[in-house]
Protein backbone atom coordinates (compact mmCIF):
# COMPACT_ATOMS: atom_id res chain seq x y z
CA UNK A 1 0.00 0.00 0.00
CA UNK A 2 2.76 2.43 0.63
CA UNK A 3 4.47 1.47 -2.32
CA UNK A 4 0.82 2.68 -4.20
CA UNK A 5 0.94 5.97 -1.90
CA UNK A 6 5.12 6.83 -3.11
CA UNK A 7 4.33 6.22 -6.50
CA UNK A 8 1.35 8.69 -6.48
CA UNK A 9 2.89 11.64 -4.73
CA UNK A 10 5.62 10.76 -7.28
CA UNK A 11 3.83 11.30 -9.84
CA UNK A 12 2.17 14.04 -9.18
CA UNK A 13 5.41 15.78 -8.23
CA UNK A 14 7.39 14.93 -11.41
CA UNK A 15 4.31 16.03 -13.37
CA UNK A 16 4.44 19.40 -11.56
CA UNK A 17 7.71 19.25 -12.49
CA UNK A 18 7.42 18.62 -15.80
CA UNK A 19 4.01 21.41 -15.90
CA UNK A 20 6.70 23.59 -13.81
CA UNK A 21 5.01 26.57 -16.17
CA UNK A 22 1.58 26.21 -14.33
CA UNK A 23 3.33 25.78 -10.94
CA UNK A 24 5.04 29.32 -11.28
CA UNK A 25 1.97 31.24 -12.60
CA UNK A 26 0.42 30.78 -9.34
CA UNK A 27 3.18 31.40 -7.39
CA UNK A 28 3.99 34.58 -9.49
CA UNK A 29 0.11 35.11 -8.90
CA UNK A 30 0.73 35.50 -5.46
CA UNK A 31 3.72 38.00 -5.59
CA UNK A 32 1.68 39.97 -7.82
CA UNK A 33 -1.13 40.57 -5.82
CA UNK A 34 0.32 40.32 -2.43
CA UNK A 35 3.38 43.39 -4.18
CA UNK A 36 0.50 45.75 -5.59
CA UNK A 37 -1.53 46.50 -2.58
CA UNK A 38 1.74 48.45 -1.10
CA UNK A 39 2.07 50.26 -4.62
CA UNK A 40 -1.56 51.14 -4.70
CA UNK A 41 -1.59 52.33 -1.16
CA UNK A 42 1.13 54.47 -0.68
CA UNK A 43 4.11 54.68 1.65
CA UNK A 44 2.15 54.96 4.89
CA UNK A 45 4.16 52.79 7.28
CA UNK A 46 1.04 52.38 9.81
CA UNK A 47 -1.73 51.20 7.62
CA UNK A 48 0.44 48.94 5.56
CA UNK A 49 1.69 47.31 8.44
CA UNK A 50 -2.02 46.72 9.73
CA UNK A 51 -3.32 45.47 6.34
CA UNK A 52 -0.09 43.21 5.87
CA UNK A 53 -2.00 39.72 7.32
CA UNK A 54 -5.22 40.23 5.52
CA UNK A 55 -3.32 40.36 2.26
CA UNK A 56 -0.80 37.54 2.36
CA UNK A 57 -3.77 35.79 3.77
CA UNK A 58 -6.41 36.52 0.88
CA UNK A 59 -3.71 36.04 -1.71
CA UNK A 60 -2.49 32.83 -0.91
CA UNK A 61 -6.21 31.73 -0.72
CA UNK A 62 -6.93 33.11 -4.21
CA UNK A 63 -2.99 31.57 -5.46
CA UNK A 64 -4.59 28.12 -4.25
CA UNK A 65 -7.86 28.35 -6.19
CA UNK A 66 -5.53 29.37 -8.98
CA UNK A 67 -3.71 25.53 -8.85
CA UNK A 68 -6.99 23.52 -7.30
CA UNK A 69 -9.00 23.96 -10.49
CA UNK A 70 -6.53 20.84 -11.94
CA UNK A 71 -6.17 19.08 -9.54
CA UNK A 72 -8.53 16.10 -10.92
CA UNK A 73 -9.84 17.24 -14.09
CA UNK A 74 -6.80 15.94 -16.35
CA UNK A 75 -7.27 12.91 -14.40
CA UNK A 76 -10.90 12.77 -15.05
CA UNK A 77 -10.55 13.70 -19.00
CA UNK A 78 -7.43 11.10 -20.03
CA UNK A 79 -9.10 7.75 -17.78
CA UNK A 80 -6.19 7.67 -14.72
CA UNK A 81 -8.91 8.66 -12.44
CA UNK A 82 -10.75 5.87 -13.29
CA UNK A 83 -7.45 3.31 -12.22
CA UNK A 84 -7.22 5.16 -9.09
CA UNK A 85 -10.78 4.25 -8.34
CA UNK A 86 -10.13 0.77 -8.79
CA UNK A 87 -7.13 0.65 -7.49
CA UNK A 88 -6.15 -2.14 -5.04
CA UNK A 89 -4.96 1.19 -2.03
CA UNK A 90 -7.76 2.66 -0.69
CA UNK A 91 -9.34 5.77 -2.20
CA UNK A 92 -8.97 7.72 0.85
CA UNK A 93 -5.58 7.30 0.95
CA UNK A 94 -4.44 7.79 -2.92
CA UNK A 95 -6.45 11.23 -1.77
CA UNK A 96 -4.04 11.71 0.66
CA UNK A 97 -1.61 11.33 -1.32
CA UNK A 98 -2.31 13.49 -3.88
CA UNK A 99 -3.57 16.40 -1.24
CA UNK A 100 -0.26 16.04 0.17
CA UNK A 101 1.94 16.68 -3.41
CA UNK A 102 -0.95 19.72 -4.45
CA UNK A 103 0.33 21.16 -1.22
CA UNK A 104 4.27 20.69 -1.46
CA UNK A 105 3.60 22.13 -4.81
CA UNK A 106 1.49 25.05 -4.33
CA UNK A 107 1.30 25.41 -0.42
CA UNK A 108 4.92 25.45 -0.02
CA UNK A 109 6.19 28.00 -1.59
CA UNK A 110 3.85 30.61 -0.48
CA UNK A 111 4.77 29.77 3.08
CA UNK A 112 8.48 30.17 2.25
CA UNK A 113 7.93 33.74 0.29
CA UNK A 114 5.43 34.85 2.29
CA UNK A 115 8.06 36.44 5.28
CA UNK A 116 10.10 38.03 1.88
CA UNK A 117 6.61 39.32 1.14
CA UNK A 118 6.23 40.73 4.12
CA UNK A 119 8.89 43.18 4.31
CA UNK A 120 7.32 45.45 2.05
CA UNK A 121 4.54 46.02 4.40
CA UNK A 122 7.51 46.63 6.96
CA UNK A 123 6.33 43.65 8.92
CA UNK A 124 7.88 43.30 12.44
CA UNK A 125 10.48 41.13 12.33
CA UNK A 126 9.32 39.55 15.53
CA UNK A 127 5.78 38.69 13.86
CA UNK A 128 7.69 36.65 10.42
CA UNK A 129 8.16 33.26 12.27
CA UNK A 130 4.82 33.36 13.65
CA UNK A 131 3.37 34.09 9.95
CA UNK A 132 5.05 31.23 8.91
CA UNK A 133 3.46 28.92 11.82
CA UNK A 134 0.18 30.42 10.70
CA UNK A 135 0.41 29.31 6.70
CA UNK A 136 2.00 26.46 7.56
CA UNK A 137 -0.75 25.17 9.70
CA UNK A 138 -3.08 26.80 7.43
CA UNK A 139 -2.72 26.10 3.86
CA UNK A 140 -2.95 22.40 3.98
CA UNK A 141 -6.44 22.95 5.00
CA UNK A 142 -6.71 25.08 2.31
CA UNK A 143 -5.68 21.79 0.09
CA UNK A 144 -7.62 19.80 1.59
CA UNK A 145 -10.84 21.92 1.61
CA UNK A 146 -10.58 23.01 -2.03
CA UNK A 147 -10.02 19.38 -3.12
CA UNK A 148 -13.37 18.66 -2.36
CA UNK A 149 -14.67 21.58 -4.07
CA UNK A 150 -12.44 20.94 -6.88
CA UNK A 151 -13.66 17.09 -6.84
CA UNK A 152 -17.39 17.97 -6.17
CA UNK A 153 -17.08 20.40 -9.72
CA UNK A 154 -15.52 17.97 -11.76
CA UNK A 155 -16.68 17.20 -15.21
CA UNK A 156 -19.00 20.62 -14.89
CA UNK A 157 -19.00 23.08 -17.21
CA UNK A 158 -17.50 26.19 -15.84
CA UNK A 159 -16.12 24.50 -13.24
CA UNK A 160 -13.80 26.60 -12.58
CA UNK A 161 -15.93 29.40 -11.64
CA UNK A 162 -18.36 27.40 -9.46
CA UNK A 163 -15.52 25.89 -8.06
CA UNK A 164 -14.32 29.62 -6.36
CA UNK A 165 -17.78 29.91 -5.48
CA UNK A 166 -18.08 26.66 -3.41
CA UNK A 167 -14.64 26.74 -1.62
CA UNK A 168 -14.15 30.28 -0.87
CA UNK A 169 -16.86 30.38 1.93
CA UNK A 170 -15.43 27.28 3.60
CA UNK A 171 -11.82 28.96 3.53
CA UNK A 172 -13.13 32.01 5.63
CA UNK A 173 -12.47 30.27 9.20
CA UNK A 174 -8.89 29.77 7.86
CA UNK A 175 -8.71 33.33 7.06
CA UNK A 176 -10.24 35.00 10.14
CA UNK A 177 -8.02 32.68 11.96
CA UNK A 178 -4.53 33.10 10.42
CA UNK A 179 -4.95 36.79 9.87
CA UNK A 180 -5.96 37.15 13.26
CA UNK A 181 -2.81 35.45 14.57
CA UNK A 182 -0.81 38.03 13.65
CA UNK A 183 -2.80 41.01 14.55
CA UNK A 184 -3.44 39.75 18.10
CA UNK A 185 0.63 39.33 18.30
CA UNK A 186 0.76 42.73 16.72
CA UNK A 187 -1.42 44.22 19.57
CA UNK A 188 0.79 42.35 22.37
CA UNK A 189 -1.18 39.22 22.71
CA UNK A 190 -0.86 35.75 22.73
CA UNK A 191 -1.06 34.27 19.31
CA UNK A 192 -1.38 30.91 20.85
CA UNK A 193 -5.15 30.34 20.87
CA UNK A 194 -5.21 31.19 16.87
CA UNK A 195 -2.49 28.93 16.16
CA UNK A 196 -4.44 25.81 18.47
CA UNK A 197 -7.45 26.36 16.68
CA UNK A 198 -5.69 26.30 13.53
CA UNK A 199 -4.34 23.10 14.72
CA UNK A 200 -7.57 22.12 15.21
CA UNK A 201 -8.92 22.68 11.48
CA UNK A 202 -5.93 21.35 10.36
CA UNK A 203 -6.67 18.01 12.27
CA UNK A 204 -10.64 18.42 11.36
CA UNK A 205 -9.95 19.00 8.07
CA UNK A 206 -7.20 16.18 7.72
CA UNK A 207 -9.79 13.78 9.10
CA UNK A 208 -12.83 14.25 7.24
CA UNK A 209 -11.63 16.44 3.87
CA UNK A 210 -10.21 12.63 2.15
CA UNK A 211 -13.76 10.84 2.93
CA UNK A 212 -15.42 13.41 1.36
CA UNK A 213 -13.44 13.77 -1.33
CA UNK A 214 -13.30 10.02 -2.23
CA UNK A 215 -17.51 10.10 -2.16
CA UNK A 216 -17.67 13.00 -4.19
CA UNK A 217 -14.63 11.36 -7.00
CA UNK A 218 -17.02 8.13 -7.10
CA UNK A 219 -19.99 10.38 -7.80
CA UNK A 220 -18.33 11.74 -10.66
CA UNK A 221 -17.59 8.40 -12.97
CA UNK A 222 -20.86 7.17 -12.62
CA UNK B 1 -15.79 -16.32 -10.80
CA UNK B 2 -17.59 -13.74 -11.71
CA UNK B 3 -21.34 -14.05 -11.68
CA UNK B 4 -24.02 -11.17 -12.54
CA UNK B 5 -27.40 -11.35 -12.08
CA UNK B 6 -30.37 -9.40 -13.60
CA UNK B 7 -28.45 -6.30 -14.40
CA UNK B 8 -29.31 -2.94 -15.88
CA UNK B 9 -27.83 -0.07 -16.78
CA UNK B 10 -29.81 3.18 -18.16
CA UNK B 11 -28.55 6.47 -19.41
CA UNK B 12 -31.07 9.62 -18.81
CA UNK B 13 -34.70 7.98 -19.56
CA UNK B 14 -33.20 5.28 -22.08
CA UNK B 15 -32.53 1.93 -20.69
CA UNK B 16 -29.65 0.20 -22.03
CA UNK B 17 -29.79 -3.17 -21.12
CA UNK B 18 -32.10 -5.01 -18.69
CA UNK B 19 -32.06 -8.51 -17.22
CA UNK B 20 -28.51 -9.23 -18.26
CA UNK B 21 -27.03 -12.24 -16.70
CA UNK B 22 -23.74 -14.54 -17.03
CA UNK B 23 -20.99 -16.84 -14.97
CA UNK B 24 -17.51 -16.43 -15.84
CA UNK B 25 -15.36 -19.40 -15.00
CA UNK B 26 -11.83 -19.75 -15.25
CA UNK B 27 -10.25 -19.45 -18.67
CA UNK B 28 -13.70 -17.91 -19.94
CA UNK B 29 -14.10 -15.33 -22.27
CA UNK B 30 -16.55 -12.74 -22.71
CA UNK B 31 -17.10 -10.86 -26.07
CA UNK B 32 -19.66 -8.22 -25.22
CA UNK B 33 -20.76 -6.42 -29.03
CA UNK B 34 -23.39 -3.87 -30.26
CA UNK B 35 -23.49 -0.90 -31.84
CA UNK B 36 -22.43 2.69 -30.99
CA UNK B 37 -24.35 3.88 -27.86
CA UNK B 38 -25.47 0.43 -27.40
CA UNK B 39 -23.92 0.20 -23.58
CA UNK B 40 -20.92 -1.50 -23.87
CA UNK B 41 -18.72 0.63 -22.47
CA UNK B 42 -21.14 0.98 -19.45
CA UNK B 43 -21.40 -3.19 -19.02
CA UNK B 44 -18.32 -2.62 -18.05
CA UNK B 45 -17.99 0.05 -16.19
CA UNK B 46 -20.47 -1.51 -13.95
CA UNK B 47 -18.68 -4.89 -13.68
CA UNK B 48 -15.99 -2.89 -12.77
CA UNK B 49 -18.12 -1.26 -9.95
CA UNK B 50 -17.17 2.05 -11.69
CA UNK B 51 -21.25 2.51 -12.53
CA UNK B 52 -23.97 1.66 -10.38
CA UNK B 53 -26.43 -0.44 -12.09
CA UNK B 54 -29.77 0.37 -11.96
CA UNK B 55 -30.72 -3.11 -11.40
CA UNK B 56 -29.06 -6.45 -10.41
CA UNK B 57 -25.84 -7.10 -9.17
CA UNK B 58 -22.13 -8.13 -10.00
CA UNK B 59 -20.77 -10.57 -7.57
CA UNK B 60 -17.35 -11.99 -7.18
CA UNK B 61 -16.51 -14.87 -6.01
CA UNK B 62 -20.32 -14.87 -4.35
CA UNK B 63 -20.01 -11.77 -2.99
CA UNK B 64 -21.35 -8.13 -4.39
CA UNK B 65 -18.66 -6.10 -5.66
CA UNK B 66 -20.10 -2.81 -3.71
CA UNK B 67 -19.37 -4.59 -0.68
CA UNK B 68 -15.80 -6.30 -1.41
CA UNK B 69 -14.60 -2.71 -3.09
CA UNK B 70 -10.48 -3.11 -2.74
CA UNK B 71 -11.13 -7.26 -2.00
CA UNK B 72 -12.17 -6.75 -5.83
CA UNK B 73 -10.16 -4.42 -7.54
CA UNK B 74 -7.02 -6.17 -6.11
CA UNK B 75 -7.86 -8.83 -8.55
CA UNK B 76 -8.55 -6.26 -11.48
CA UNK B 77 -7.38 -4.98 -14.48
CA UNK B 78 -9.27 -2.26 -16.19
CA UNK B 79 -7.63 -0.81 -19.78
CA UNK B 80 -10.91 1.88 -20.69
CA UNK B 81 -12.20 3.46 -23.61
CA UNK B 82 -9.55 6.29 -22.69
CA UNK B 83 -5.63 5.03 -22.43
CA UNK B 84 -5.08 6.85 -18.31
CA UNK B 85 -1.86 7.35 -19.89
CA UNK B 86 -0.53 11.04 -18.52
CA UNK B 87 1.09 13.25 -21.76
CA UNK B 88 4.15 14.81 -19.89
CA UNK B 89 5.21 11.20 -18.20
CA UNK B 90 6.74 8.72 -19.90
CA UNK B 91 5.69 5.46 -20.97
CA UNK B 92 7.62 3.25 -18.39
CA UNK B 93 6.85 6.00 -15.91
CA UNK B 94 2.96 5.64 -16.90
CA UNK B 95 3.48 1.94 -16.34
CA UNK B 96 5.26 1.92 -13.37
CA UNK B 97 1.92 4.06 -11.73
CA UNK B 98 -0.63 1.87 -13.29
CA UNK B 99 1.09 -1.17 -11.99
CA UNK B 100 1.82 0.46 -8.09
CA UNK B 101 -1.96 1.61 -8.09
CA UNK B 102 -3.28 -2.34 -8.90
CA UNK B 103 -0.73 -3.47 -5.81
CA UNK B 104 1.74 -5.67 -8.65
CA UNK B 105 5.33 -4.63 -7.76
CA UNK B 106 6.75 -5.14 -10.61
CA UNK B 107 10.73 -4.48 -11.44
CA UNK B 108 11.95 -2.60 -14.11
CA UNK B 109 13.25 -4.70 -16.34
CA UNK B 110 9.66 -5.93 -16.79
CA UNK B 111 8.27 -2.47 -17.71
CA UNK B 112 10.92 -2.23 -20.60
CA UNK B 113 10.46 -5.79 -21.59
CA UNK B 114 6.46 -5.38 -21.77
CA UNK B 115 6.57 -2.08 -23.63
CA UNK B 116 9.31 -3.89 -26.00
CA UNK B 117 7.09 -6.24 -26.67
CA UNK B 118 4.87 -3.61 -28.18
CA UNK B 119 7.65 -1.91 -30.04
CA UNK B 120 8.13 0.69 -27.93
CA UNK B 121 11.32 -0.30 -26.75
CA UNK B 122 13.00 3.12 -28.26
CA UNK B 123 10.23 4.92 -27.53
CA UNK B 124 9.79 4.21 -24.00
CA UNK B 125 11.98 7.46 -22.66
CA UNK B 126 9.86 9.79 -24.74
CA UNK B 127 6.91 11.47 -22.70
CA UNK B 128 3.54 10.02 -24.12
CA UNK B 129 2.53 13.65 -26.25
CA UNK B 130 5.14 12.53 -28.71
CA UNK B 131 3.78 9.04 -29.55
CA UNK B 132 1.10 8.80 -31.92
CA UNK B 133 -2.63 7.41 -31.20
CA UNK B 134 -1.31 4.03 -31.92
CA UNK B 135 1.31 3.86 -29.85
CA UNK B 136 -0.55 5.55 -27.23
CA UNK B 137 -2.83 2.64 -26.94
CA UNK B 138 0.09 0.07 -27.18
CA UNK B 139 1.65 1.35 -24.20
CA UNK B 140 -1.28 1.11 -22.67
CA UNK B 141 -2.22 -2.44 -23.43
CA UNK B 142 1.72 -3.28 -22.45
CA UNK B 143 0.19 -3.18 -19.10
CA UNK B 144 -1.68 -6.35 -19.55
CA UNK B 145 2.02 -8.29 -20.01
CA UNK B 146 2.48 -6.85 -16.43
CA UNK B 147 -0.57 -8.13 -14.53
CA UNK B 148 -0.81 -12.02 -15.31
CA UNK B 149 -1.50 -12.50 -11.56
CA UNK B 150 -4.47 -10.44 -11.70
CA UNK B 151 -7.38 -13.20 -12.20
CA UNK B 152 -10.08 -10.84 -14.12
CA UNK B 153 -9.14 -8.19 -17.23
CA UNK B 154 -11.99 -6.21 -18.12
CA UNK B 155 -10.77 -4.57 -21.99
CA UNK B 156 -13.01 -1.71 -23.46
CA UNK B 157 -12.43 -1.91 -27.26
CA UNK B 158 -8.49 -3.11 -27.03
CA UNK B 159 -7.48 -3.41 -30.84
CA UNK B 160 -8.97 0.27 -31.40
CA UNK B 161 -6.15 2.11 -33.73
CA UNK B 162 -3.55 -1.13 -33.09
CA UNK B 163 -2.01 -2.26 -36.09
CA UNK B 164 -1.77 -6.37 -36.76
CA UNK B 165 1.26 -6.41 -35.11
CA UNK B 166 0.17 -4.97 -32.13
CA UNK B 167 -3.80 -6.69 -32.30
CA UNK B 168 -1.98 -10.03 -32.41
CA UNK B 169 0.32 -9.50 -30.06
CA UNK B 170 -2.83 -8.44 -27.54
CA UNK B 171 -4.61 -11.29 -28.94
CA UNK B 172 -2.09 -13.37 -27.30
CA UNK B 173 -1.70 -12.34 -24.37
CA UNK B 174 -5.04 -12.36 -23.68
CA UNK B 175 -5.02 -15.87 -24.60
CA UNK B 176 -1.99 -16.54 -22.52
CA UNK B 177 -3.92 -14.96 -19.94
CA UNK B 178 -6.84 -17.66 -20.06
CA UNK B 179 -4.95 -20.65 -20.54
CA UNK B 180 -3.42 -19.98 -16.99
CA UNK B 181 -7.33 -19.70 -15.95
CA UNK B 182 -8.07 -16.15 -16.09
CA UNK B 183 -10.88 -14.72 -16.66
CA UNK B 184 -11.37 -11.81 -19.76
CA UNK B 185 -14.14 -9.67 -20.69
CA UNK B 186 -13.66 -7.02 -23.73
CA UNK B 187 -15.43 -5.28 -26.44
CA UNK B 188 -14.94 -5.26 -29.97
CA UNK B 189 -16.11 -3.95 -33.41
CA UNK B 190 -12.93 -6.17 -34.84
CA UNK B 191 -13.14 -9.53 -35.38
CA UNK B 192 -10.70 -11.04 -33.04
CA UNK B 193 -9.24 -14.25 -33.12
CA UNK B 194 -8.38 -15.87 -29.43
CA UNK B 195 -7.27 -19.36 -28.12
CA UNK B 196 -10.05 -19.14 -25.59
CA UNK B 197 -11.51 -22.73 -23.55
CA UNK B 198 -14.67 -21.20 -23.52
CA UNK B 199 -15.42 -18.55 -25.03
CA UNK B 200 -19.58 -16.43 -24.36
CA UNK B 201 -20.64 -13.71 -26.70
CA UNK B 202 -23.19 -11.06 -25.83
CA UNK B 203 -24.48 -9.00 -28.33
CA UNK B 204 -26.44 -5.86 -26.76
CA UNK B 205 -28.31 -5.00 -30.05
CA UNK B 206 -30.64 -8.76 -29.06
CA UNK B 207 -30.73 -8.69 -25.66
CA UNK B 208 -31.35 -12.52 -24.69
Amino acid sequence: MTAALRAVVRRDLLLAWRRRSDVATAVLFFVIVVSLFPLAIGPEPNLLRAIAPGIIWVAALLACMLSLTRTFESDHADGTLDQMLLAATPLGMIVIARVLAHWVVSGLPLVILAPVLALQFDLEPDLLPLLVAALLLGTPVLSLVGAIGAALTLGLRGGGMLLALLVLPLYVPVLIIGAGALDAAAAGQSAHPHLLLLTALLVLAGAFAPWAISAALRISAE
Amino acid sequence: MLEVRALEATRGDVTLFRGLGFTLGPGALLRVTGANGSGKTSLLRALCGLLLPAAGEVRWKGENIRRLREEYWKHLAYIGHANALKDELTAEENLAVACALSGTAVPHSRIRAALEGFGLGERRRLPVRALSQGQRRRAALARLALCETLPLWILDEPFAALDAAAMRQVQSLVGAHLARGGMAVLTTHQEARIEAPSATDINLDRPS
